[in-house]
């Protein structure tokens, strides 16, 4: 078997480093298609955005890159884009809100059945998740119009039509619709790793059902709700399709204002800071998830 | 955790009412918009009777099919390619130490974060930028369509496909790949026969997970296509704005159905396979013990 | 001896980390040899260099003469059976155990022939077809061993194979292992904290402790002969006094109790005495005692019944005393308060300096 023996040579401390060396080395070529794909179509284009945010804005619309300036990031500070921005917050935060609350008690219902039952359950979750988005959100634009059929059934029920569609309260029930299964998985999945022997040794010791989830369960659970919340939050806050296809003009947010600046507005340079200032909020908020939840993982 | 017969107190009823809202809450809206698409009356919201005349319509309009056409090109191309470096991106990541490791690391999974309307923004200008100096260095002016589409797609997707396959990855008891050396596999035979026959439900699920998002991408494809290179949801969501027909009904039907479908198809592939097996079923978890 | 493994001066080290600090070991051929020692003492990690998953940071590693510590694994004429087993769980019982016949291009036929005989051996060939997790935890340890010994490796390596199974299969796993070792005949390295198992089926034992090997010989030797206290202390129960070098013949007690031991070391050093429990035998103290036994008196302050025996804890001027008394017919008890004299005999007398 020894016949093909390659050195033949004792070990030695540079042996190992060479080793390592060219270990790394392999790494590195595998990691290389991607790094450089990621790179040219992804972060370079990323730079272009930063760098246009500094450019200006012709009268025509066009975008000049010379006279560099703070405008546009001196534009973030203005009401306008403060009252758009604070209702994105509030929006993207009610919709986390509602559904952690929806939520928690859907997950710990499935994490507590049995294992056959809990993986149907799943499975009834996944589809609807993996079902197209648009198509979802536009279901909510036929449920909720006004000729629709829960109107209809108000209407039927002895009340008046619904006149939801078109304004917050829609834009609110369909990112719920839209990003519940994001809660519901970390959610759930944290509370299927949780050790249940823990509940019982808290109501042996005398808790009673509420103290011990008190105590015990939510505790124990916090990574996925925080887990859940970010993967909430980010999107809801960043929203474009369900404000387009359930909100009205009056409902302006941070993902159509974007937009529009690279349509009707034809301000580039805006766009791109504002595009910037969201992301680098999200960015912040992910760091505190890593600081707070992974910890806890 | 115990799994014995308990029961029903009033926390236990409260709960499973709970869980009935909430399904009810997935599920009406969608069975509500496939009702309605086989509903002959032209007006959405007023069920008269039953006909499949929006699915006759819509498999006659060229808009529709055309559409359909370039949404299942560009998810192919992207899926493809996304799954092959999304999974050398996690094989990097995992298995190797490098200098530059950490930069990659956060590199890979900025476009998870990034909301795709920044995205959207950061492929329209790169591509804009790029035509013109492409224009102006070689003459050559390429133009927006499903290249650019494909391009925008593959660069969000290699991130997910990546978190997928490193997640099973992680799950590999080490000791199978040193086990396949110890048995004189060298390190290309270790991976094809041991590695990637167990990292493949990892590589089908982010494949999967790379299809939906292409399909599901309305803001970075409109953003990066070119007239005649619209993709379904693209075209879906231009109907919308301009007003509800029941023609969209029946097309998003179709596209419920079609995702739903290959959600349960993979779900069939995933039972079947050898792969399903937990992966310390191969012997015994040492801290177990 | 003929020697199959081969370690000169190996060192491993892990950043600031020193795993293994200085080895020199060599494994004679065909012999079991265990390396024994508590978790983290660098047994694994002397086993993984052998095998090849770790390159030492200094040092020579011989199989049967050739220089391999540069080798990678699937150069290596060695195989190993892991704690966890590692069979693959995407394939069947014949194709785990067919894998590194397939990898070394034998050819296919010769291949069935083989696997078939090496299940034959760890008496599976029922459960060829079956996959890893449809077995029990004994099950997939024997698939584990036919997958390593089909190849017919130089030198078979096993890291706590045993860990995982229940007493009673452990225990009958021991008997099997040994008599399959002796039928095939191929060095059998073995690492293992428990030292009952080690004793039960090494040849020859290593004792290691913070990445250096303490002591290494038969299991005898090991037990009654420990040269360090460490040693000493980790394999099975032992009194350790300290004492004080009078000559080669004699140390004294703490207590100024002289009893005769013999020893190595310079008159007025410091030393330990290590005696067996059951080495220890109690007296009453108007009976009367072999000539030239080490004796030392003391007042009983304990009691336990083990069922085969019990074990009495005697508090002496030299220190407390743990004794073991067979319980038999004829053999005198002891309660507690009694005063009674310890007794051994000076050759199961050992000194050690550390």
């Amino acid at each position: 078997m020894a016949t093909d023996v390659r050195t033949v040579e004792v070990a030695t401390p540079e042996f190992e480093i060479a080793a390592e060396r060219a270990a790394a080395r392999r790494g590195l070529l595998i990691a290389l298609p991607s790094w450089l794909y990621l790179t040219l179509f992804f972060a370079v284009p990323l730079v272009i955005v930063f760098v246009y945010s500094f450019a200006t804005r012709s009268s025509t619309g066009r975008t000049r890159l010379e006279d560099w300036n703070l405008e546009s990031y001196r534009r973030l500070f203005d009401p306008l884009v403060g009252e758009i921005a604070l209702r994105s917050l509030t929006l993207a935060f009610l919709t986390t809100l509602i559904c952690l609350v929806v939520s928690y008690p859907f997950a710990y219902y499935i994490a507590t059945r049995r294992p056959a039952i809990r993986n149907v359950l799943l499975v009834m979750v996944m589809i609807p998740f993996w079902s197209n988005f648009l198509v979802r959100t536009y279901a909510w634009r036929v449920l909720l119009g006004t000729d629709g059929p829960l109107s209809q059934l108000s209407q039927a029920l002895g009340g008046d039509p619904i006149r939801v569609l078109f304004t917050n309260t829609a834009v609110l029930i369909g990112l719920v619709y839209g990003y519940l299964p994001f809660m519901v998985l970390p959610l759930y999945a944290a509370l299927e790793r949780m050790d249940w022997s823990l509940v019982e040794a808290a109501r042996d010791l005398y808790a009673d059902g509420l103290t011990a989830f008190r105590k015990v369960t939510w505790p124990l659970s916090r990574p996925g709700v925080i887990a859940g919340s970010i993967l909430v939050f980010i999107p809801a806050l960043g929203a474009y399709v369900t404000p387009q296809i359930l909100g009205g003009a009056r409902t302006t947010l941070l993902g159509d204002y974007i937009v529009s600046q690279f349509l009707a507005a034809r301000n580039q340079p805006f766009g791109s800071a504002l595009s910037f200032g969201v992301m680098a909020v999200m960015l912040a908020a992910t760091i505190v998830y890593f600081r707070s939840g992974a910890k806890n993982l | 955790m115990s799994t014995g017969v308990r029961p029903k107190s009033p926390t236990e009823r409260l709960l499973a009412g709970n869980a009935w809202l909430v399904f009810t809450f997935f599920y009406a809206p969608i069975i509500v918009l496939i009702i309605f698409s086989f509903n002959a009356n032209n007006n959405v919201g007023i069920w008269t009777e039953p006909s499949f005349r929006w699915y006759g319509d819509m498999f006659r309009n060229d808009d529709v099919l055309a559409a359909i056409r370039i949404s299942v090109t560009v998810a192919a191309i992207s899926t493809v390619v996304s799954t092959i470096l999304g999974t050398t991106t996690a094989l990097a990541l995992e298995r190797f130490r490098f200098r530059g490791q950490r930069t990659y690391d956060g590199l890979v999974y900025l476009p998870i974060i990034i909301p795709d309307v920044t995205m959207a923004v950061m492929m329209l200008l790169f591509f804009a930028q790029s035509f013109r100096m492409l224009d102006g260095l070689f003459g050559w002016s390429p133009s927006f369509g499903i290249g650019t589409i494909s391009l925008s797609h593959i660069a969000f997707n290699i991130s997910f496909v990546a978190v997928v396959v490193r997640a099973r990855l992680g799950q590999l008891d080490p000791a199978l790949e040193e086990a396949a050396a110890d048995l004189y596999a060298n390190r290309w035979q270790a991976f094809r026969r041991v590695t990637l026959p167990l990292i493949a439900p990892g590589v089908a699920g982010g494949a999967l997970l790379a299809l939906t998002l292409s399909l599901d991408d309305v803001v970075v494809t409109s953003f990066v296509a070119g007239p005649g290179s619209t993709t379904l949801p693209v075209y879906v969501f231009g109907l919308v704005r301009r007003g509800v027909t029941p023609l969209i009904n029946a097309v998003s039907t179709v596209m419920l159905v079609a995702s739903m479908l290959l959600v349960l198809i993979s779900l069939a592939f995933q039972r079947g396979s050898t792969s399903k097996v937990s992966l310390t079923d191969s012997g015994v978890d040492p801290e177990s013990a | 001896m003929n020697e199959s493994v081969r370690l000169d001066g190996v060192s491993k080290h892990f950043g600031d980390i020193v795993a293994v600090k200085h080895l020199d070991l060599a494994v004679a051929e065909g012999e079991f040899f265990s390396l024994l020692g508590p978790s983290g003492c660098g047994k694994t990690t002397t086993l993984r260099m052998i095998a090849g998953f770790e390159f030492p940071t200094s040092g020579s590693l011989t199989i049967h003469g050739v220089e391999m510590a540069l080798q990678p694994p699937n150069k290596r004429p060695v195989n190993t059976v892991f704690q966890s087993y590692a069979l693959f769980p995407h394939m069947n019982v014949a194709e785990n155990v067919g894998f590194g016949l397939l990898m070394q291009k034998v050819e296919s036929s010769e291949i069935s022939t083989r696997v078939k005989r090496a299940l034959d051996m760890v008496q599976l060939t029922h459960r060829a077809e079956a996959r890893p997790k449809q077995l029990s935890g004994g099950q997939r340890q024997r698939v584990a061993l036919a997958r390593a010994l089909v190849n017919e490796p130089e030198v078979l390596l096993l890291d706590e194979p045993l860990g995982a199974l229940d007493l009673k299969l452990r225990q009958s796993m021991q008997v099997e292992l040994k008599e399959l070792q002796e039928r095939v005949g191929i060095t059998f390295i073995y690492v293992t904290h428990d030292q009952e198992e080690a004793l039960t089926m090494s040849d020859r034992i290593g004792v290691m402790n913070e990445g250096l090997l303490l002591q290494v010989g038969k299991p005898e030797e090991i037990y009654e002969h420990p040269t360090s206290r460490f040693v000493a202390d980790f394999i099975g129960e032992i009194n350790l006094l300290p004492a004080t070098v009078v000559d080669h013949q004699s140390v004294e007690l703490q207590g100024g109790h002289v009893v005769r031991a013999a020893t190595g070391a310079q008159p007025g050093e410091a030393v330990t005495v290590a005696i067996r429990p059951e080495r220890l035998t109690l007296f009453e103290l108007d009976q009367i005692i072999p000539e030239g036994a080490n004796t030392v008196r003391g007042r009983v302050i304990r009691r336990t019944y083990h069922g085969d025996v019990f074990y009495y804890d005697i508090e002496t001027a030299a220190g407390v005393l743990e004794v073991k008394e067979e319980n038999r017919p004829g053999v005198e008890l002891y309660d507690v308060g009694e005063e009674a004299v310890a007794a051994w005999s000076p050759r199961a007398t050992t000194v050690v300096e550390d």
